[in-house]
């Protein structure tokens, strides 16, 4: 006989993060709208891709963590399959051959589930060793993240590749990765950049890597929004322009203010104090993450729940600081707000193994 | 799997993770807080120089198209250049009423329905990126240009502006080799890269403006500019000047094609002219022509319907693509491979009783001269052009060998260096004879390619390039237009093999033959040499028309003319010193000997003889 458990944790949701994922769809929502030109049409589509994450959410958060971890090393194979699958029989746009076509449903993006499967097989590897971690285990950690990440960067997509690499990183150092690993790693980064640098990068693949580094030299290009957005962020000042009154973003000058430069549109009409706001918020989902690790009951379970905290963290600052003009430009949607189905989906899932561990948590047998 | 049985500490291994999670935490901290500095650096610390900008309505950027390569001959006259032009520009985001300010312009500048429509359509199907203006009219008049000044009040997002144009000053002379720039269209759109393009409208459409449209294009330029709220220029913060295409120049010779044109006559031909030693295209004529300055800025629907439609097929490029069985004109090289293969020799003789059966066969295939010309040998093969003789021959070779050899001096194959257009031709093999008809080879299929009929198609251009290779004895060298691009030079990486001969002894032998095709007693083309002051080597041909190629219209009086053999002609000079190697090909003439070799005999002497009158093309002279 169990005990009675409380309401939440009997269907499985954390009301916490459900509480704060709603907050950031609410902004969400009033930001689209103005970002988009009061786009109704856009904001449906948005709100049920929403719907279609919770849904998803919930029904992930239903898993026990032992179930994922069971299944782990099937899904690792099978989202390798399907990663060269993309490279075989993939769908090109834009230059890039990222998507698979189910012939009668929709494109889909193998990269883009590789962001959960990522961190869950570094998690399952090393969950079940002594930590920290022995060179030969973060030497086979390593070789699990690195196939992937190959496989997509010959999409190529360096920044989905970066990200989904970190991941595995995180998981990796929370894992407790000795001090003179990590020294070492850095150490001999530098010497490799060289090499690459001098011998094997061509004269227009090094063009490109200045490009990424300093988006300014390319004001065509990259730069061309780096020097708007930074326009429509610097405008905003204290207390913004109030909201539908951006002008930048509504003349058009931001070619993607719905998408990865939605946070411009927000500095510009709810000003410093708007962007502090919401990182406020995003650092509650962040801490609600850590805790979770905390609390967690397995080393896989800790390791998962916090390369998922870590990730989301990293598109939060990565997204905020390319907009700003701090790092170079890639492509990352700022979570839970940007325009996008894809991104939403994977993002709620990932809480979605986040409630799950939470409230599996008195289920686990323990030893 | 067995391994060794380990205690798992979950106590040390949750402590381990417990002081990462606190030290990530503390980490993420630090970079918020780095987030949240900029921001304030951004939002509050320049807050004024951003809110300026802002209010000004904007940092804008604008690129700055880089001016495109001109192209020039070998003697420094322009094929190719760019000529200012006034053109009227629109700013979507700045028009208050499209269809406003499209009536108030029709009325204005005197447009028509049909100009109005396309100017609608420019606006639409280019991509642009916010901000840009986009030219919808071209060549706007001094008297438009003031209609537009005093109504300007009107028409906000509207303006004049100074643009290049590309421009061909001898229009249809050099249309097929130099081809045409036109608008980037959508497909053109996704291979190209966007930023490089940035404020450039028009991109090589064919010929050398393809071929080297990047090394043309050049590099873009861009300028950082303030604006106020209607879109004009306060004041320009920063510019980088854009690097200007490279200017090219060909090997093509405008005198050598005047004399080339003038030769041909009214007729539809091809004459191709190439300089053995380099490959360089000396003269390069594919007649009808056409204005390529009708699709710089787009070409209307009806000088288009006028160029697709007419049955002498202007836009056809005659010299790379056009597809004629090549006759006689190969029966040198067949003759080759017959010795190089040792199936014949030099003095093995054939007898020609006017036809030429298979063993055990009954039919007849039949020499073009009905009465027959006794015991053949090869030189007298060569230079009557005797189709018996080469049947024995090409039945000797087989296809396989035959296939092999012609495919080594290029027929079948792609040849050009850089021409874009070219089609490849067909050498049939047995191999291609099963894929492509589902049938076997049979063996008198053999016979009537070793006289360059059935299956085989070659297009002048190979013509002319295979004949530079005999006169090359066997070195090969890509055509090509390119002389050098401000000192660059065309890649040459992928050059074939050059023809090896077991006896070299051999090249001279068959040019002999091919010189006394011209000079000659009994050659098909002596009335063609008549007089000359130096020795030439040739060979005559006709390829059958059995139904038109790509005629579509039908006119029963035209297509009479139209069914008779196009006449060919291969040929180069001096015998001693190739100086220059031609192929002409004219469509419906008959007769190689008496049509086809006077032209080529033309452009020899225009291009040996020191003291011929110079001939040359008038430029359409810039407005």
């Amino acid at each position: 006989m169990h005990r009675r458990q409380p309401f939440w944790q009997r269907i499985h949701v954390d009301p916490w993060l459900l509480l704060l994922i709603l907050v950031l769809a609410t902004v969400a929502g009033f930001v689209l709208y103005s970002a988009s030109g009061r786009s109704t049409a856009m904001l449906y589509r948005q709100g049920a891709a929403f719907a279609v994450g919770l849904a998803v959410m919930l029904t992930i958060a239903q898993f026990q963590p032992r179930f994922m971890q069971r299944w782990t090393p099937l899904a690792y194979l099978g989202g390798l399959m399907l990663l060269v699958a993309v490279l075989v029989v993939g769908t090109e746009a834009k230059g890039a051959q990222r998507w698979l076509t189910i012939p009668g449903m929709m494109r889909f993006q193998p990269s883009e589930v590789m962001k959960l499967i990522m961190p869950m097989s570094v998690a399952w590897y090393l969950g079940r060793r002594t930590l920290p971690p022995s060179f030969k285990y973060v030497f086979i950690s390593l070789l699990i993240i690195g196939l992937p990440v190959l496989l997509i960067l010959k999409q190529p997509d360096l920044g989905t590749s970066l990200l989904i690499g970190a991941s595995g990183v995180f998981a990796l150092l929370l894992a407790g990765l000795r001090w003179r690993y990590i020294l070492g790693a850095l150490v001999a980064l530098v010497p490799a950049a060289l090499a690459m640098w001098f011998f094997v990068l061509h004269g227009y693949q090094k063009r490109r890597v200045l490009t990424f580094l300093n988006p300014e030299s390319d004001p065509l290009g990259a730069g061309w929004n780096i020097i708007q957005s930074k326009a429509a962020i610097g405008s905003g000042g204290i207390y913004g322009k109030g909201w539908l009154q951006g002008t930048q973003s509504h003349l058009d000058f931001l070619p993607e203010g719905h998408t990865d430069f939605i946070i411009a549109v927000l500095a510009e009409e709810f000003g410093l104090v708007g962007v502090c706001l919401l990182i406020c918020v995003y650092l509650l989902v962040i801490a609600r993450g850590l805790y979770i690790t905390l609390q967690a009951q397995d080393s896989f379970s800790k390791l998962l729940a916090g390369s998922i905290t870590l990730t989301f963290f990293v598109y939060v600052f990565v997204n905020i600081g390319m907009v700003s003009g701090l790092l170079p430009v890639v492509g990352v949607p700022l979570p839970l707000i940007s325009y996008g189905g894809t991104s939403l989906v994977t993002l709620l899932s990932g809480f979605g193994i986040l409630m799950s561990i939470h409230t599996h948590r008195k289920w686990m047998p323990q030893g | 799997m067995a391994k060794p049985i380990q205690l798992k500490d979950h106590l040390s291994d949750a402590r381990t993770v417990q002081r990462r999670v606190v030290l990530a935490a503390v980490f993420m901290l630090a970079l918020v807080a780095g987030l949240v500095a900029r921001m304030y650096y951004l939002q509050v610390v320049q807050y004024e120089y951003h809110s300026t900008l802002s209010e000004n309505n904007r940092v804008h950027v604008q690129p700055v198209p880089p001016p495109r390569g001109r192209i020039y001959d070998r003697n420094g006259i322009v094929l190719a250049e760019n000529r200012p032009s006034f053109s009227l520009n629109i700013t979507r985001e700045r028009v208050t009423d499209l269809d406003t300010t499209f009536a108030l312009l029709q009325s204005l500048l005197e447009l028509s329905d049909e100009d109005v429509e396309r100017s609608q359509r420019r606006l639409t199907q280019t991509r642009r990126r916010p901000f840009e203006s986009v030219p919808v009219v071209f060549e706007l008049s001094d008297e438009q240009i003031a209609r537009i000044a005093v109504n300007q009040f009107r028409l906000p997002g509207v303006e004049v502006q100074a643009s290049f144009v590309r421009h061909y000053p001898f229009a249809e002379h050099f249309a097929h080799a130099v081809g045409y720039v036109g608008r980037i269209n959508e497909q053109e759109m996704a291979r190209i890269d966007q930023v490089a393009y940035a404020g450039t409208h028009y991109i090589g459409k064919t010929g050398i403006e393809r071929y080297y449209e990047d090394w043309l294009h050049g590099t873009v330029g861009y300028e950082e500019v303030e604006t106020n709220a209607r879109g004009r220029v306060l004041r320009v913060l920063k510019r980088i000047d854009p690097e200007p295409g490279r200017d090219l120049t060909l090997h093509l010779d405008s005198r050598l094609q005047a004399v080339a044109e003038h030769a041909l006559g009214n007729r539809r031909g091809a004459v191709i002219a190439i300089e053995p030693e380099t490959g360089g295209v000396l003269a390069y004529v594919s007649q009808p022509g056409f204005n390529p300055n009708l699709f710089v800025t787009g070409i209307s629907y009806a000088d288009y319907g006028a160029l697709r439609d007419s049955l002498d097929q202007p836009l056809f490029n005659r010299v790379v693509r056009g597809l004629y069985p090549p006759g006689s004109t190969i029966k040198q090289m067949v003759a080759l491979a017959g010795l190089d293969t040792g199936v014949v020799t030099r003095t093995s003789r054939v007898f020609d009783p006017g036809f030429y059966q298979l063993p055990n066969h009954s039919h007849k295939y039949r020499n073009w001269n009905r009465s027959g010309d006794g015991w053949v040998d090869m030189h007298l093969a060569i230079v009557r052009s005797n189709d018996t003789y080469f049947y024995d021959l090409a039945h000797k070779l087989g296809i396989d060998r035959l296939h092999d050899y012609m495919t080594r001096f290029g027929i079948g194959t792609r040849v050009s260096l850089d021409m874009h257009e070219e089609a490849a031709g067909l050498m049939p093999s047995r191999e291609w004879k099963r894929n492509a008809r589902r049938q076997p080879w049979y063996p008198g299929e053999t016979l009537i390619a070793g006289i360059g009929q059935g299956y085989m198609l070659a297009t002048p251009l190979q013509l002319a390039h295979s004949t530079a290779l005999i006169a090359n004895r066997g070195v090969w060298k890509r055509p090509r237009l390119l002389l050098h691009a401000e000192g660059m030079a065309p890649d040459e990486s992928e050059t074939p093999d050059n023809v090896h001969l077991r006896n070299d002894g051999d090249w001279d032998f068959i040019i002999a033959a091919m010189e006394a095709v011209m000079h000659g007693e009994r050659g098909t083309a002596r009335s063609a040499a008549q007089n000359a002051p130096y020795r030439m080597a040739g060979k005559t041909g006709t390829a059958q028309v059995v139904a038109i190629a790509q005629g579509e219209k039908y006119d029963s009086a035209a297509l009479q003319e139209r069914h008779r053999d196009h006449a060919l002609f291969v040929g180069f000079a001096p015998v001693d010193d190739p100086k220059i190697a031609v192929a002409v090909m004219v469509e419906n003439g008959e007769s190689g000997g008496r049509v086809a070799a006077p032209v080529a005999r033309q452009l020899f002497d225009a291009w040996l003889l020191p003291d011929q009158e110079p001939m040359s093309f008038t430029a359409e002279t810039s407005q």
